[in-house]
């Protein structure tokens, strides 16, 4: 009897060690990347670190706002690519579609959430790249060595949409049904019930998903890498080549022990990226739990 | 009036059906054109042998050591992270299932921490190894790629303990079992078969990371001997391979991402038949 009340308290007391391990992991993570980028901070102030432009680091200047820019066009491109395909395809699997179509969708979603983010990449170079010096950049009268925000964009945008559509999926499937019948019996066509009803109801977890999907774009590296060309400059069009921070973080880490300060740039760049996201996933996720609740 | 409204409901289902369809057609075409481009360079020594000298100028030889690296660093990486995130898991459905505002709490930590990128965990995991004074191997590739995809093991196991009748818990305790019993052997036992679903996902994200990895792993041409060994990993070779001007070079890329491709294929497919045979059972 002592024994397994022995081996009771052990494995509890292991049960708690792992969870608290797990809970203090992001507070280590961003004690770690403070603690990392303080050298930064002599004699340069947060500010002019993120709104300054000027990137030289053999002079020791430090300024994020082109990696910030870059990071942003991206990301805003590529939801505002991916957010009518996940809007519009979630509607219809969830409300028109017959129902062996939607297991049939099922696995490719799975599949396309597996797909490797380096493999996202190799088709991107393989064939958006082409497609956006070719086609699309002479289409709108300038040119473009592809490699560009837009690449990036319609990558990350493709990359973004199996992970947007199970949360919509999920959202649509949370709507109580009798919503929908109430309206259907009150002479509206589905489309109308969709619109007025279920997109309203749906309006947190819909914003949400996106919310979250904003940060997953925003994080991502090595796919976007390959494709948006890693230029320092404010980008001026989609056709320009940029620079996201990922990226920057990901290409320079050889180099960082050989200059000064520049590993603490880089940590500054990771830490820049762990601020924002966890703020925007609190944010939503937050916004999540809260309509599940009602 | 009423023509219009049929109208619009007519363009929007055939819209939203045109836009499902486009989604399925990028996934083919995905699939199709790394096929279409790598197939000609996949050999048997590409799979079968390490890198010789001159490789990254098209010579002679294969990527056994990345492909060999990134089993060894995902599948010790899943072990650990099964250690650390079966615990867990177990914790909160046995000890905190009384104490529903700290379970949701908790479900909301971890589903943010899901969300940090993994190239904050390289860079995280790179600070800790320079704290150290330490080189990347294979052993701190583990760790970092371990801590990235527990998260994602915890809640998918968390999931499927959700499922599990309360009455079965206090069976186990009406007959005078410990918690840790009721924990390891009603419970675990019970949510076994949805595990090997968690288990698969947690294995193919951790297999086709690449972000997590630069720093802490290393890149070598060699297989590693031990944990202290640089490793290479497919991701990365691919990534390399790549970068390189000879095309000869690029097209093992292609041949490369064909087998990373179909690597994860195989195990997002089995993780699917797996839990859909649960629910058929359940």
């Amino acid at each position: 009897m002592t024994k397994r009340k022995f081996i009771d308290g052990l494995s509890s007391k292991w049960m708690v060690v792992c969870l608290c391990f797990f809970l203090l992991l992001p507070l280590a993570i961003g004690a770690g990347l403070v603690f990392k980028s303080m050298g930064l901070f002599d004699g340069r102030s947060i500010g002019a670190l993120i709104f300054s432009s000027d990137w030289s680091p053999s002079e020791g200047k430090f300024g994020f706002w082109p990696f910030i820019l870059s990071s942003l066009w991206v990301t805003v491109v590529a939801l505002s690519i991916s957010i009518p395909f996940c809007l519009l395809a979630s509607i219809y699997l969830t409300q028109f579609a017959p129902r062996w179509f939607l297991n049939f969708m099922r696995p490719v979603i799975d599949i396309l959430a597996g797909i490797p983010s380096v493999v996202y990449g190799v088709w991107g170079v393989l064939v958006i790249v082409p497609l956006v010096s070719d086609k699309i950049a002479p289409f709108f009268g300038t040119e473009s060595l592809g490699y560009s925000i837009l690449a990036g964009a319609l990558v990350l945008a493709v990359m973004s949409i199996p992970y947007i559509l199970n949360m919509l999926l999920e959202v649509f499937r949370q709507i109580p049904i009798e919503l929908g019948e109430a309206s259907l019996s009150l002479g509206s066509t589905k489309w109308e019930m969709i619109k007025h009803i279920f997109l309203r109801k749906g309006a947190t977890g819909i914003i949400s998903a996106f919310g979250l999907g904003f940060s997953k774009a925003l994080g991502e590296t090595i796919a976007v890498m390959m494709v948006i060309g890693n230029v320092v400059q404010i980008p001026s069009s989609v056709f320009d080549a940029g620079y996201p921070l990922p990226a920057l973080v990901a290409n320079n880490y050889g180099e960082m022990m050989s200059i000064p300060s520049y590993d603490s740039a880089l940590m500054f760049g990771s830490l820049l990226l762990f601020v924002i996201i966890i703020t925007i996933n609190v944010l939503f996720r937050y916004l999540i739990y809260k309509s599940e609740a009602l | 009036m009423t023509l219009r409204r049929k109208y619009e409901e007519k363009f929007f289902r055939v819209l939203s059906a045109i836009f499902t369809l486009v989604i399925v057609f990028v996934l083919a075409h995905i699939i199709w054109s790394i096929v279409e481009k790598g197939f000609s360079s996949l050999s048997w020594d590409i799979i079968s042998k390490e890198p010789q000298g001159g490789f990254y100028f098209g010579k002679e030889g294969g990527i056994l050591n990345a492909i060999a690296g990134s089993f060894y660093l995902a599948i010790c990486a899943t072990i650990l992270a099964f250690l650390v995130s079966l615990p867990v898991a177990l914790f909160m459905n046995t000890y905190l299932i009384k104490y529903g505002r700290t379970l949701t709490g908790i479900r909301f930590f971890l589903d943010v921490l899901w969300g940090i990128p993994s190239i904050v965990y390289g860079a995280f995991g790179f600070t800790i190894m320079i704290y150290f004074g330490l080189k990347s191997s294979l052993g701190f590739g583990i760790l970092t790629v371990g801590a990235m995809i527990s998260p994602i093991m915890i809640r998918a196991m968390d999931e499927v303990l959700k499922t599990t009748p309360i009455g079965l818990q206090e069976a186990s305790y009406a007959l005078g079992s410990t918690k840790t019993e009721t924990a390891y052997k009603v419970l675990f036992r019970q949510a076994l078969p949805g595990f090997a679903t968690a288990i698969l996902l947690a294995f193919g994200r951790g297999i086709g990371d690449a972000a997590s990895v630069l720093f802490t792993a290393g890149y070598t041409d060699y297989i590693p001997r031990n944990f202290s060994d640089p490793t290479a990993t497919l991701p990365l070779a691919i990534y390399f391979q790549l970068g390189s001007p000879i095309p000869e070079v690029q097209n093992r890329a292609y041949a490369a991402a064909i087998i990373l491709t179909f690597t994860v294929l195989v195990i997002s497919v089995s993780a699917r038949l797996l839990s859909r045979n649960k629910h058929k059972s359940s």
